[in-house]
């Protein structure tokens, strides 16, 4: 049997338990911007997870997952604009809107395969990203400041960065938890053993597509609430941020990471998000350097940081 | 009058369009591979020209070498990093052609500055010129279409009557074959990857005058291009050519008329911000309907 302290699990857990105590670590050290840095990655990290949950177990590429983004944000953001600032309304709102989406693209989308498949979720995106610059009365191509963020009737305060941080998180853990508990299930299994054989799958009496929609559905609703998360984190929504690159950016944090590993994409976040930080920092020319190492990363490095810890495990 | 303008703009952007898919479904149909960075390619083609014709003073030879260093660019790219992912699965290649676009898009920025260029057009292609009497048009949108007519003619010669052509259709129907009979299969591609290289330098450059030349220039017109090559089915350049012609017409004629529609039924402020965004929608629309009613494009190319 496999032993449970291998590399990659107790590099997961150290992450994880880093996760946890950062606020305190920010506190002592007076350190804010470590924990707004961090806020933006962990919501980035449900978002990427999300895309692995049809990515690396569905075998969908999607390439425009950046649309549940700005769905779930604009929801928040234009029910904030007219009025209803609880985020019992917003979230849950933010939710269905997303899983509507996903449902009526999804049926679409479905329908083909390989680089079709990636092409019209990249057009259906395309599409959302110009409804929202065309939305005058939430303002366009400029985008919607938030003024107030969600309110939870007193429960959890929004504006306090500590426990908007830790809301970030469970909503982080409780993400991947539920897509923990959804791979191991028998619909899971089902999702994965068309993925590697969908005729099989098919001849056995299992209606292929709709696992894969009903899979479709649930990674735009859990990226959604990252969307809702964002929003609140950002006090804006634009268009821009749905863009096409916006899709990319969140493919090349699971593939980083390794797809189709659990926590693959959180990691694969933080090294996306800090590495862009710390370039920006030394060079406003930082793109120059990601370019050509997501080439070498995809060229050399299959599996992404998982697949290269779990390497290293075999030694 | 305006109908018969606007419908010669929809021509000249939808032949513009087609350069650019050109390219690009040749290298998907013959190589299987994914090129996202071809629109970075379509940017350095107008960067090259506009920097071209500053150095010689002359905006035709600024385009004929802005030419052949699109042409040297493609082929340099494909030699050291691309030909690298032919056989990989198309995640691969769109990620690593994502990479290549933030790279090149910060390269210009570092050698040619933010602010965007301008490529001057020479004083004999300014005047407008009398299509049919009472109609006058811009001198250089007129020869546009007219340079890319003819060098989508000059691709239907190459394709379908060369010897070279024959072997990229033997390549585009059945890629081990033709390398077993002995074809050097990857001098070919990278020829096919040069070919397409400066096809998109040509669209960037023909353009760069009547937008500006800028950082970001060749992503959205790069979607354009993907949309019209999967509607006109993968590998296909009849249905590219089609699909473009039909996307440009779409585009140009929706901008152009939208918003006088608009206004019957909105207020003239939501119908100017709604009708950009209609028109644009317009053409994914098409896409979705075309890929729902047949997933693999209008004409695809032939089953491998």
């Amino acid at each position: 049997m496999k032993s449970q302290f291998n590399t990659s699990n107790v590099v997961v857990a150290l992450v994880a338990a880093g996760l946890v105590v950062l606020p305190l670590y920010s506190q002592l050290t007076g350190n804010i911007f470590i924990l707004t840095l961090f806020t933006r990655i962990i919501i980035f990290a449900l978002a990427a997870a999300s895309l692995n949950l049809i990515m690396g177990y569905g075998g969908m590429m999607s390439f425009g997952h950046a649309a549940y983004l700005g769905i779930g944000g604009y929801a928040v953001g234009i029910l904030a604009f007219e009025g209803i600032g609880s985020g019992f309304i917003q979230w849950p709102v933010a939710l269905a809107v997303s899983a509507l989406y996903a449902l009526v693209i999804g049926a679409l989308s479905l329908r083909t395969r390989g680089v079709y498949f990636i092409m019209i979720t990249l057009a259906f995106a395309q599409m959302a990203y110009y409804i929202a610059s065309g939305m005058s009365r939430y303002g366009g191509d400029d985008g919607l400041t938030i003024y107030k963020r969600s309110t939870f009737g007193g429960l959890i305060d929004l504006s306090n960065r500590v426990q908007f941080y830790y809301l970030c998180l469970a909503c982080l853990f409780g993400g991947i938890y539920l897509i923990w508990r959804i791979i191991n299930s028998r619909f899971g299994l089902v999702v994965q053993g068309v993925r590697s054989n969908e005729q099989r799958m098919q001849a056995i009496g299992f209606h292929a597509n709709r696992y894969r929609l009903v899979c479709f559905v649930i990674s735009g609703t859990i990226c959604g609430l990252a969307g809702a998360l964002l929003a609140n984190n950002t006090d804006f929504v634009s268009p821009a941020g749905m863009y096409w690159t916006r899709s990319g950016e969140l493919m090349v944090m699971v593939v980083f990471g390794g797809m189709g590993s659990l926590f693959g994409p959180v990691i694969g976040t933080i090294f996306f998000l800090l590495l862009e930080e710390l370039l920006s920092q030394f060079t406003e020319y930082w793109a120059l350097i990601m370019g050509p190492l997501l080439l070498l990363i995809v060229l050399f490095a299959r599996g992404g940081i998982m697949g290269l810890l779990g390497r290293f495990n075999r030694g | 009058m305006v109908l018969v303008e606007q419908s010669l703009n929809g021509l000249q952007f939808g032949l513009l369009l087609f350069l650019l898919a050109a390219g690009l479904t040749l290298v998907f149909g013959i190589m299987d591979f994914v090129n996202l960075a071809h629109g970075s390619l379509y940017m350095m083609g107008a960067y090259f020209a506009a920097t071209f014709t500053a150095w010689t003073g002359s905006f035709i030879l600024g385009v004929l070498l802005a030419l052949g260093a699109t042409l040297l660019l493609g082929i340099v790219l494909e030699f050291v990093a691309l030909r690298h992912l032919y056989g990989r699965d198309h995640l691969d290649q769109v990620l690593a052609t994502f990479g290549l676009i933030l790279f090149f898009n910060d390269a210009v920025r570092l050698i040619w500055g933010p602010a965007g260029l301008a490529l001057p057009l020479p004083a004999w292609l300014t005047v407008p010129v009398q299509i049919i009497p009472g109609v006058y048009y811009p001198a250089y949108r007129l020869s546009i279409i007219i340079v890319a007519l003819a060098v989508a003619a000059l691709l239907y010669v190459v394709v379908m009557r060369t010897k070279i052509g024959m072997l990229i259709r033997a390549g585009a129907s059945n890629r081990e074959m033709i390398g077993a009979l002995g074809i050097n299969i990857k001098l070919l591609f990278t020829l096919v990857f040069g070919l397409g290289a400066a096809l998109a330098g040509l669209a960037g450059l023909m353009q760069a005058p009547i937008l500006t030349v800028q950082i970001g220039m060749g992503e959205n017109i790069l979607i354009l291009a993907f949309v019209i090559i999967v509607i006109g089915g993968i590998g296909s350049i009849r249905g590219a050519f089609l699909a473009a012609i039909f996307v440009g017409m779409i585009d140009t004629l929706g901008r152009a008329f939208l918003p006088d529609l608009l206004r019957m039924v909105l207020s003239s402020a939501a119908a100017s911000t709604a009708a950009p965004a209609l028109s644009s929608m317009l053409i994914y629309l098409l896409m979705a309907i075309v890929l729902v009613v047949r997933p693999e494009g209008l004409f695809p190319a032939a089953k491998r």
